[in-house]
């Protein structure tokens, strides 16, 4: 519920650091790894943790993310697929907020206000659609307040401050802040992203998580200093694809480890 | 019923369109929205366009009755409007001098485009050439082995040609990178979308830019046949050739019928490109319209002899025009298209690109059931030099 995602922001501001958030594609590198690979991000230190639905046109996304959506799509995951997963990640003691990240078409095949009410019931507590602006996402807005679970809205470099007000004005947990013009992946975190965070500042108290080209220690401890949350996702997916499939839980949960100096045991 | 979505520049087509876009594109359609609204009430701009249109592209192309056709048939009137005459052979050219120009209007030196059989790409560089502007054409690999020869001239007009080695390697994933680069490079670029799809404000301007096709067929019709014609035929791939021609006949009395790749077959999912026949509803690449997907979302790979028809969408006003029934969309298949193909070629020494190819049977079928007294148009929307490889290949010969 966003009611989770709120709390788990709270705790780790409340103990004076950024929210860490991490992203998995469901079902790479394998579907019966997305499950431990939840659980290791929690085990890591992972305060949120965004889960990737699979679509074959990913146009946002630079080339680590897109394989991945490849290799996942080729396996035949599905939004469905992707609610399981989450589901039985709940029922071995998945504990910390996840929303799940992605394209419109998968969740309008879905049907939105399904999609919205099967990802509540499943233990997810959120969406982020990369192509749904909050202009476009009336209904799906209406279908996720009516079941509890959060819409994440994105505010990016180009968006003009005017906007800014509209776009924080739909959010109920968290903003996700793109820290620059780029894909995923694409570039690294620019120097002067705490200006970009102060100016949404203005326009909301949410928390406001900082996501594209943050991947090292430095930039994980750099961003965490000027906003409430950091979103690392092509460095999560590249240490996934850095050594054996049966080791990828392992290299995740120590790359955690690592960026945010903590693991999730005593959190 | 009210089709003039264009005049205040609606966002959607009934339920279809809209501006499905990552945060980062927002601004740049804003901006974009608001230069066209003002470019196209601004003589300066639409004077410059005009006058490229005759002087550069060659504009009116003509209209022309196909005799020795019309008498095989033996029934209604068949007539090409010629944009296989146009600069760089096909229709490609109305957008992309109007998009550039409005690109210089809005301070953008750089341009990226998309191309599937490369005629759109072509149809971009030759305008970045002469309008002085940095461009790169996105191109998936297997497009780029299927016309070669497209290549050659884009990179001989001084583009950049950049292959897309991801997805299905055709148009769609060329339009999944030029995006990528526009997230990247919006401050200093304009996407030069070829067809009349994407996020508004790209369908409504991309259709106005083509409509100058039937606004000249709709004077030509009524001048050299005395009538305006009984239906209107065009292949749809995109639609923007499509659209072009049917707009400015909307609230005519005259039957539209749009025609799609069928590629080896409807009954084979992955294998055609007809997406108003065979598609559903749903969201690709910024806006809501009809595409070829699995139940879970996921979009098909496609299938069509012509590269310029190998994709899982449409324009939005295509979908609308579709449910609303303004409009009747048929398919025909690689095997019809070469068949179109070669009586075209045969009967008036005119060699259509096989997108328009598609259009030609079905032209022939409505003529015959019209009967003599009747008029059939076909947009006849490029030439197929491009294509002599691929129909060589189909037909077995070896050159």
């Amino acid at each position: 519920m966003s009611e989770r995602l709120r709390a788990r922001f709270a705790q780790a501001n409340g103990e004076g650091r950024a929210a860490f958030v991490g992203y998995v594609m469901a079902g790479f590198p394998e579907p019966g790894q997305t499950v431990p690979l939840l659980l290791g991000l929690e085990a890591g230190g992972t305060d949120v943790i965004e889960l990737g639905v699979p679509f074959t046109d990913p146009l946002a996304d630079g080339a680590t993310i897109q394989r991945a959506n490849e290799v996942a799509v080729a396996a035949g995951v599905t939004f469905a697929d992707c609610l399981g997963m989450v589901r039985e990640a709940r029922a071995q003691g998945l504990s910390v907020p996840l929303v799940l990240m992605g394209y419109d078409n998968p969740l309008l095949a879905y049907g939105e206000e399904r999609a919205a009410a099967d990802a509540a019931a499943a233990g997810a507590d959120g969406f982020i659609v990369v192509d749904l602006p909050p202009d476009e996402a009336g209904t799906f807005r209406e279908a996720c307040a009516a079941n509890g679970v959060s819409f994440v809205p994105l505010v990016a470099p180009t968006t003009a401050e005017e906007r800014m007000g509209e776009v924080a004005a739909v959010a109920d947990s968290f903003i996700y802040c793109v820290s620059v013009t780029a894909t995923t992946g694409g570039a690294e975190v620019p120097e002067e992203v705490g200006d970009l965070v102060a100016t949404i500042r203005r326009h909301t108290e949410l928390p406001i998580a900082v996501g594209f080209g943050v991947s090292t220690e430095e930039q994980v401890a750099r961003v965490g200093r000027v906003a409430e949350g950091v979103i690392v996702g092509s460095a999560i997916i590249a240490a996934i694809e850095g050594g054996s499939v049966e080791g990828c839980v392992d290299r995740v949960r120590s790359y955690v480890e690592r960026v945010t100096g903590r693991s999730g045991a005593g959190a | 019923m009210s089709t003039d979505t264009g005049s205040d520049l609606a966002p959607r087509f009934g339920e279809f369109g809209g501006r499905y876009i990552p945060e980062v594109l927002v601004a740049a359609h804003e901006e974009l929205e608001e230069a066209y609204k003002a470019a196209r009430n601004d003589p300066a701009f639409t004077e410059e366009l005009a006058d490229l249109q005759r002087h550069y592209a060659g504009r009116p192309t003509p209209l022309y009755l196909t005799e020795r056709l019309t008498a095989e048939v033996g029934g209604a009137r068949i007539w090409l409007k010629r944009e296989d005459l146009a600069h760089t052979g096909a229709h490609k050219i109305n957008n992309a001098l109007g998009q550039a120009l409005l690109a210089k209007r809005i301070g953008k030196p750089r341009i990226i485009a998309e191309t599937g059989a490369g005629q759109h790409g072509v149809a971009t560089a030759t305008v970045c050439a002469k309008l002085n502007l940095e461009c790169v054409v996105y191109m998936g690999t297997e497009d780029i082995r299927r016309q070669s020869l497209n290549v050659f001239r884009m990179k001989m007009l001084g583009a950049e040609v950049v292959p897309v080695d991801s997805g299905s390697r055709t148009l769609k994933d060329a339009i999944n990178e030029a995006m990528r680069d526009w997230v990247t490079n919006v401050r200093t670029t304009h996407y030069l979308i070829g067809s009349a799809i994407g996020p508004h404000p790209f369908p409504t301007m991309v259709r106005d830019f083509q409509a100058v096709i039937g606004k000249e067929a709709r004077d030509q019709m009524l001048e050299q046949a005395g009538r305006l014609p009984d239906v209107a035929v065009a292949c749809v791939g995109g639609g923007s050739n499509a659209i072009g021609l049917f707009h400015p006949f909307i609230d005519d009395p005259v039957r539209l019928v749009g025609v799609e790749a069928a590629g080896e077959g409807l009954s084979a999912p992955g294998r055609n490109a007809a997406t108003l026949v065979a598609g559903s509803p749903g969201v690709l690449h910024g806006t809501r319209t009809y595409l070829l997907q699995d139940e879970a979302g996921q979009i098909l790979d496609t299938h069509s002899i012509s590269a310029g028809l190998d994709y899982p969408g449409v324009g939005p006003e295509h979908s609308w025009l579709k449910t609303s029934e303004r409009a009747e969309y048929i398919a025909t298949d690689d095997a019809e298209a070469l068949e179109g193909f070669q009586r075209l070629t045969r009967s008036e020494g005119i060699i259509p690109a096989l997108e328009p190819a598609h259009a030609i049977l079905p032209a022939i079928r409505l003529a015959e059931e019209l009967g003599e007294g009747g008029d059939v148009l076909i947009g006849l929307s490029g030439r197929g030099d491009k294509d002599m490889h691929t129909v060589a290949e189909a037909l077995g010969v070896t050159l």
